[in-house]
């Protein structure tokens, strides 16, 4: 598949080496000189000199292919941003996926319709919930467009569903239980399940009901 | 009538003291404190000191219930964005944009953003002022 990188960082130029290695056909865009020649040694023809959101550059790059993915993953939420928006309305990019730098921008991004995207700090924090979870509940894979999303709880002694079975649960409207995680062996949560201390318990809902999940399976602090 | 402007340059904050003078409410917002003196010593607006894309900087200024942004910082995305993030996030109807990249302004002012191209702007005038020179065209020449 083609695929334009825009962004030589070290994001943008690791993962247009993998891409390379995959096999895939890439054009990595960065528009700081030095950089530029630093990753002309390694790529050669196939990184280019310039700004990725003027729109000639990203003509120069093959936007109008147009290329079967598009990555914006500059340091500069603005600049991915506008480079999402010029290849997805400009041109038809099919699929865009863009970096965002600062979580806060996120809804910037929701908003203005690039919904696939990757932040490295949100990630990380996530990852910190789920070695550290004193909020009791992590939140582990948002579905943007289904406008819900996967939580998982850990269920302690304390915890008031300790010992009880799935449908004897009060839930918040809007969230079910997936699966249910015991001595490393994971079964669906059915109706007849019963939950134990130690359980890791897998919940799907709308955002916006963490607090309320929390209140059902966990033990008050 | 409520005014937020973005961006307190040579042309936000004349924007922004045109504004107040014709009576509108006015806030304005830039990341850098200094530019408040470019307000003058009257200034009886508002001024906040942040980043135009932060929702908490905009909603200091008054963004939910301006009748119109003017998006006016050094940064062309910048204002693209801070733009978009006015007119579809809290609906302001007024939403003017400097961009200074006359390829992406005509972008956008075909996506609905009004945009402003300063460049473009000068580079009509500026053509139009030659064209309007008295100045007889060259004579063939002659090879020789």
């Amino acid at each position: 598949m083609y695929v334009v990188v825009a962004g030589g960082g070290k994001v943008g130029a690791n993962v247009a080496r993998s891409l390379l290695d995959m096999g895939h056909e890439v054009t990595l865009i960065e528009q700081g000189r030095g950089r530029f020649e630093r990753l002309e040694a390694e790529f050669g023809h196939l990184v280019l000199l310039g700004d990725a959101t003027e729109i000639h550059t990203l003509e120069r790059a093959g936007i109008a292919r147009p290329p079967d993915l598009l990555l914006a993953v500059t340091g500069d939420d603005e600049d991915n941003l506008v480079i999402g928006q010029i290849a997805r309305e400009g041109y038809d990019v099919e699929k865009v996926i863009a970096r965002v730098n600062d979580p806060r921008n996120q809804v910037h991004f929701d908003l203005l319709g690039i919904t696939q995207t990757v932040c490295a700090v949100s990630n990380i924090l996530g990852l910190v919930g789920h070695e550290v979870p004193e909020h009791g509940l992590v939140r582990m894979l948002e579905l943007r467009k289904e406008n819900l999303e996967i939580v998982e709880v850990q269920i302690d002694k304390r915890s008031p569903v300790a010992g009880k079975t799935v449908e004897k649960l009060s839930l918040p409207e809007g969230s079910r239980l997936i699966s249910v995680m015991r001595d490393g062996e994971a079964e669906i949560a059915v109706g007849s399940t019963v939950l134990q201390p130690g359980d890791q318990v897998l919940a799907i809902l709308q955002p916006g009901k963490e607090d309320e999940l929390r209140t059902a399976l966990l033990a008050k602090k | 009538m409520k005014a937020v402007v973005i961006g307190c340059g040579r042309v936000g904050s004349s924007i922004a003291l045109q504004l107040q003078r014709e009576g509108w409410e006015v806030n304005v917002i830039d990341e850098r404190e200094e530019a408040l003196t470019r307000l003058g010593t009257g200034w009886a607006g508002g001024f906040v000191v942040g980043h135009g894309m932060d929702t908490d900087v905009l909603h200091r200024a008054g963004i939910e219930d301006a009748d119109a942004a003017v998006v006016a910082t050094d940064g062309d995305n910048t204002n693209i964005v801070i733009g978009q993030v006015a007119q579809k996030r809290y609906g302001i109807g007024c939403v003017v944009v400097r961009v200074l990249d006359p390829a992406r302004a005509d972008f956008y002012a075909k996506r609905g953003l009004r945009t402003v191209c300063p460049t473009q702007t000068a580079i009509s005038v500026l053509t139009d002022v030659v064209r309007a020179c008295d100045v007889r065209p060259l004579e063939p020449t002659g090879s020789s």
